[in-house]
């Protein structure tokens, strides 16, 4: 007996259990604090950038649901190594897809692995618990010392 | 589970899938499932007598409360004041002029909160409340106290989730004005010692308003055997339609204090230069209330009092007793709150999964409980966890949906195991 819907696959159950970059970053040049005070998620996303803005190391740190947990270790995988402009190119187009503006299936898009989220469109009120890590990287990007949700 | 299989054999006092064909929602079926509401202390479904009763009253009766002289309106101010008698004798009032309408609990703690403190509470007065309140009776005496310089006392909890006497008796004193407590906590169902609470509060010369939001459906409440000052209730926790609810208060007290919201219908007389406010509870319902709503909470108040407030507690606590036993039986899972008193309220805690991933697998079995704080944040920081997953059961609700819950649980944990 199966789950009739793609939101809690294998992935994401993975990185749930076993978060990537999972670790608070004393060296990070950039880091925001992101919560959701309706839900509790509550994590905070440490960037080191360098001088070419390029997005060296990339770690998070915090406690929140599954969704919110593989998104962030998803988000910083993805991350590392790229640079800062292309970075919030991929936030733009990851945020589209959870909120059903732009459908990875049949659209172009840059966001590899992280399309598995697509299924979140069907669950509004856990849009919030996929993009939390994400605006956490925005914000640390903007020099933002908190960024909520709700 | 031979023992869980025994308490199925207790007969409910009354026939649940006949009081269930009442509630036409009950009927639906959500992710092709046949839906196990369990939200109840949320919020409650209403019969149809209850919708029938508005929606007749709207097509038919309509008219506006305490102003017309014509038919229409006199018969619809003689409905309105049936139904402050008739929740009057729901609490066992007095009088039905201690019955004030408000928006729900909300509002009438926030009446007190505001009216009360203005009058009585001044700088270096104590207020007492509990760890276990929701924020509705929480906020309201920290903006009072803020405002007046008083100060916010807080009864402790055991683990066990029940208040601490001791501590409770060592917090009172001549500066206490005001115990605010819930009868029933929505957090983690515990039940209150209400009637101790308050004689200890008046030996102290303090007043007492017991939050009824969570108790008002599912026990039977007599005021007047309890002495509190003030009760409060919710019209869509018991039933009845959201939006409305009330505030039970002693009529001398009432009547020393001064209007909340100021307007319409609350006067006696107005000139530029002064106004004369009118009597409780008049004084207290400035503007049009919602008159077709108070309609729909009477029929609420007839509906659970045919079926009988000692029926219902009894079968509730059934109810609680069986699905304490089926969580109780899940690895990994642990019940927050297991006071010796409790209304059928099951907040839990698993290991292995955040409540939110709870409520999300559990509703694609047609399931809904509640995941969250439950507006009780100072409760889950008390208990050490950022939020729980909350089944509330209501005399709707089957053994049989119990087990459902359970079941659904179980398969949640396999897969995040």
């Amino acid at each position: 007996m199966s789950y009739d819907n793609e939101l809690y696959q294998q992935v994401i159950l993975d990185h749930n259990k076993k978060p990537r970059n999972f670790r608070e970053m004393p060296e990070a040049t950039h880091s925001c604090h992101g919560f959701n005070p309706l839900c509790g998620d509550d994590y905070t996303v440490y960037l080191k950038i360098n001088a070419e803005d390029v997005i060296e190391e990339v770690s998070f740190m915090g406690s929140g649901c599954a969704i919110s947990k593989a998104s962030s270790s998803l988000m910083t995988g993805f991350l590392k190594g790229r640079k800062v402009d292309e970075s919030k190119e991929i936030f733009e187009e990851f945020h589209k897809m959870v909120l059903g503006e732009m459908d990875p299936e049949t659209q172009e898009h840059h966001l590899g692995k992280l399309a598995l989220f697509k299924g979140i469109r069907e669950f509004p009120s856990r849009i919030k618990c996929a993009s939390l890590p994400w605006h956490s990287m925005m914000g640390a990007l903007a020099k933002s010392e908190n960024v909520t949700t709700e | 589970m031979p023992e869980s299989d025994t308490l199925t054999t207790v007969k409910p006092p009354f026939d649940v899938d006949k009081i269930r064909a009442d509630f036409p929602v009950l009927s639906q079926k959500v992710h092709g499932k046949p839906l196990v509401y369990l939200d109840n202390a949320a919020t409650t479904q209403k019969p149809r007598r209850v919708i029938e009763k508005v929606r007749q009253f709207d097509s038919e009766e309509y008219g506006t409360v305490r102003r017309g002289s014509y038919k229409l309106s006199e018969h619809a101010t003689q409905m309105f004041e049936d139904v402050r008698q008739k929740v009057a004798g729901l609490f066992n009032a007095a009088d039905k002029k201690e019955i004030i309408f408000t928006s729900g609990t909300t509002q009438a703690i926030n009446l007190v909160a505001y009216s009360f403190g203005k009058a009585f509470v001044k700088e270096g007065d104590e207020i007492i409340i509990s760890n276990i309140e929701h924020h509705a009776n929480t906020v309201p005496w920290q903006v009072l106290c803020e405002d007046k310089g008083a100060h916010l006392k807080v009864i402790p909890v055991n683990d066990r989730g029940e208040l601490i006497m001791e501590e409770y008796k060592k917090l009172l004193s001549s500066k206490t004005r005001m115990v605010s407590v819930n009868h029933v906590s929505n957090a983690l169902g515990t039940v209150n010692p209400i009637k101790e609470i308050t004689r200890l509060a008046h030996e102290a010369g303090a007043k007492v308003l017991i939050d009824g939001a969570q108790s008002t459906p599912h026990l039977k409440i007599d005021v007047q055997d309890i002495d509190c000052d003030f009760y409060t209730f919710s019209g869509h926790k018991m039933y009845g339609p959201s939006g409305v609810g009330g505030l039970y208060g002693k009529y001398d007290v009432l009547k020393e204090m001064p209007p909340y919201v100021t307007g319409g219908d609350m006067i006696r007389q107005v000139t530029i230069e002064k106004t004369l406010y009118a009597d409780p509870p008049a004084r207290f319902e400035a503007g049009t209330p919602a008159i077709s709503q108070v309609m729909g909470l009477g029929e609420a108040v007839d509906y659970i009092q045919e079926i009988g407030l000692d029926k219902i507690a009894e079968y509730e606590h059934a109810l609680l007793e069986y699905g304490t036993r089926v969580l109780s039986e899940i690895d990994g899972l642990n019940i927050i709150g297991t006071a010796a008193h409790k209304a059928s309220i099951l907040s839990f805690h698993i290991d292995v999964i955040h409540p939110h991933d709870v409520v999300t697998l559990l509703d694609q079995d047609g399931i809904a409980v509640r995941g969250g704080h439950h507006c009780a944040q100072p409760t889950m920081q008390r208990f050490g966890v950022s939020a729980t997953t909350r089944a509330s059961a209501s005399f709707y609700n089957k053994f049989e949906e119990l087990d459902a819950l359970a079941a659904s649980v179980r398969r949640a944990i396999k897969l995040f195991s």
